[in-house]
């Protein structure tokens, strides 16, 4: 029994007694986070990219043990090597370091960069945009026009400014990258609240006596959180190339911590010499997010079930 | 018995006695303003000034066309917008008030909503809607689930197979039988049904009519019954309340105004009725045009402009409600004594 039942039970309603031998399947119902797993496994293309996030992140925990050189440890005379050396699988970078080595290790901290910021933001942007989608009126307008003004500038320039503001390092990134998040995220959360406040159920929860805080995390979460994490994940990619972004710029992480868009600009003057090795970072940043796009995109229409 | 574990009695919370109104409402006003440019401020009278009283025990439907402010009256007794004026008396004790604050009126006053599959949540099963209320009361968890499955069993769907489902699971009638469990889950004493069989097929609806008919009386409900189907309406209520451009035009006994309707209005809503008999079909509209903008509504008598029996006197004075019959008020000044209309009734039979 796949099919929602919808047009074929209404003969059943007015007498409950007409199949008493339903069997087991019948009665235990998929709930909606069921009926999106379902789909997504039969997405072929989202699953592809869903196998290469889950096999990239393995990667990223196990690579302090499984680097099959040691990324830190260079050589002056093996600089450069192309793709395809004996030693050197990917090749080395402009000091002599195995590449295949730094791109996993690189893998932590480019993650790590573009996870954490859209994490934290989908916490704060879901509850800004939640509240004042629910709540409404004045709230709604002071929230709301407060957030607007974040999008005066544009994301990249946003985060360079903060992140210079705040200065270099890992923390500060990251808490520019949240900063630049946020509205955006806030503002999906308070149009997808916004389209079910006015909703009859909303309207019988009030009349049950439950609290505004008690409606909007029982009634309203479980319908606009779809919307809200499909939206953030699909921030993931934006988020690892900002991040790479700033590294780039010597305003993310300091060297010689691997992280792929350090490793980026620290090859980007061997771009004459070996432009494969050159563009093996920006290729690993691609790869991973356009995974984590596709996967978003995959949810989206997992998530499209009519009603 | 009661089918609700420790459920109360539902008399246990009476405190006027039963000749006092369960509900009393006077002078109801609720004007939407209209937002049109730099022009002068408008609104839309949608409640206009209306009075009733809600018996103990009773079934009062509310009947009127599209946009004569049924819904808004049932929106502002359930305090889901706010009024503007007028006093809404709960057992004797004003709603809003220290004595009986909207909290606790409640847990006594539930609705039942016309879409059955908006009316529920989409993401929670059917036992968890139903469970909701309770919990947000106090209830312990596993009590509540036990008292949604009970009322599940009791509005007509066996708990095992129905529990779990999701509203998209189910169809239309048992969409609203769920969506009647949730409303009593609170142990209310006044349910409001919103047009809460209109949108069902005709053989589930007289089902679900029978159903609430039983539960009204295993739980001593009161019923406030929204429709637009006279035949419904004919069905389940003890009185009649007709309204028109905001106000009441009619109320009194369901036999009387339904048999014998004073008001021009009820007679031409009675009228346009299809009849089930071909030879004595509805050969023309005897309402004819649409109700008149409630932004702008006609002098005097709303439904002058309408009226088979409209006069001069009618564009110019606002018919109050005036009793016809003990019990049947009616406004309309063909119908009232002294009023200056032609077709009045002299003083001395009136009185």
């Amino acid at each position: 029994m796949t099919a929602p039942l919808t047009a074929g039970s209404v003969a059943l309603d007015g007498n409950i007694t007409a199949a008493p031998d339903a069997p087991e399947a019948f009665i235990a119902s998929r709930g909606f986070w069921g009926h999106v797993g379902h789909r997504l496994v039969r997405d072929p293309v989202a699953m592809a990219a869903g196998i290469l996030i889950v096999i990239v992140i393995a990667i990223a925990i196990l690579s302090p043990w499984i680097t099959p050189m040691d990324p830190y440890k260079g050589s002056m005379l093996r600089r450069l090597k192309p793709v395809g050396d004996a030693t050197y699988w990917l090749g080395s970078d402009e000091l002599g370091r195995d590449m295949i080595s730094r791109l996993m290790l690189g893998s932590r901290l480019s993650l790590f960069m573009g996870v954490t910021p859209v994490l934290i933001a989908f916490v704060i942007g879901s509850g800004i945009g939640i509240l004042a989608g629910y709540v409404g009126g004045w709230t709604n307008t002071i929230l709301m026009r407060t957030i607007d003004v974040f999008f005066a500038f544009p994301s990249v320039l946003l985060a360079i400014a903060l992140s210079g503001a705040l200065g270099a390092g890992i923390f500060n990134s990251i808490v520019s990258l949240t900063c630049v998040f946020v509205p955006q995220i806030a503002r999906v959360a308070e149009s997808v609240t916004t389209g079910i406040r006015r909703r009859d159920y909303i309207d019988a929860a009030k009349l049950s006596g439950a609290s505004a805080f008690t409606i909007m995390r029982v009634q309203v979460l479980g319908n606009v959180i779809g919307p809200i994490f499909v939206y953030s994940t699909s921030l993931i990619s934006v988020s690892m190339i900002l991040a790479s972004g700033l590294s780039f710029l010597g305003l993310g992480v300091r060297p010689p911590e691997p992280e792929w868009g350090l490793m980026l600009n620290t090859l980007r003057t061997a771009i004459y010499v070996n432009p494969v090795v050159a563009a093996l970072p920006g290729l690993a940043i691609f790869i991973v997010s356009i995974s984590f796009n596709l996967f978003s995109d995959g949810l989206r229409s997992a998530m499209e079930i009519r009603q | 018995m009661s089918v609700i574990p420790n459920g109360p009695d539902p008399f246990a919370t009476d405190r006027g006695g039963p000749a006092q109104p369960l509900l009393s409402v006077s002078g109801l006003f609720k004007h939407f303003p209209v937002r049109k440019g730099t022009g002068p401020k408008r609104v839309v009278r949608a409640v206009d000034g209306v009075d009733f009283d809600v018996l103990k025990g009773e079934t009062l439907s509310i009947v009127g066309e599209s946009g004569c402010g049924k819904s808004t009256t049932a929106k502002l007794i359930m305090g889901l917008i706010e009024r503007d004026s007028g006093e809404m008396l709960y057992d004797g004790q004003p709603i809003g008030e220290r004595a009986m604050p909207w909290r606790s009126y409640r847990r006594q006053a539930q609705m039942v909503f016309q879409d059955s599959y908006a009316s529920l949540n989409p993401r929670m099963t059917v036992e968890q809607s139903i469970a909701f209320g309770p919990k947000v009361n106090g209830v312990p968890g596993r009590q509540a689930v036990e008292r949604a499955r009970a009322l599940l069993a009791r509005v007509g769907l066996e708990p095992k197979r129905f529990a779990g489902r999701y509203p998209h699971e189910i169809s239309g009638g048992q969409r609203q039988r769920v969506n009647i469990a949730r409303a009593l889950a609170l142990e209310p004493r006044l349910v409001l049904l919103d047009e809460a069989v209109s949108a069902l097929d005709k053989s589930v609806e007289a089902q679900v009519l029978n159903l609430l008919l039983d539960l009204k009386a295993e739980f001593g409900l009161t019923y406030i019954f929204i429709s637009h189907d006279l035949n419904v309406v004919r069905f389940i209520s003890d009185r009649v309340m007709v309204m028109y451009l905001g106000r009441v035009a009619e109320i009194g006994p369901s036999d009387q105004v339904l048999a014998a309707p004073s008001h021009p209005y009820t007679q031409a809503l009675l009228a346009s009725m299809p009849s089930l008999d071909p030879d004595n079909r509805t050969q023309e509209a005897l309402l004819a045009g649409d109700p008149p903008n409630p932004i702008d509504p006609p002098s005097g008598c709303r439904f002058h402009p309408r009226c088979t029996l409209a006069e001069g006197v009618c564009s110019a004075v606002e018919p109050p409600l005036s009793s016809v019959m003990p019990l049947h008020r009616v406004a309309c000044l063909a119908r009232q004594p002294g009023s200056g209309h032609s077709a009045a009734p002299s003083e001395a039979i009136a009185a």
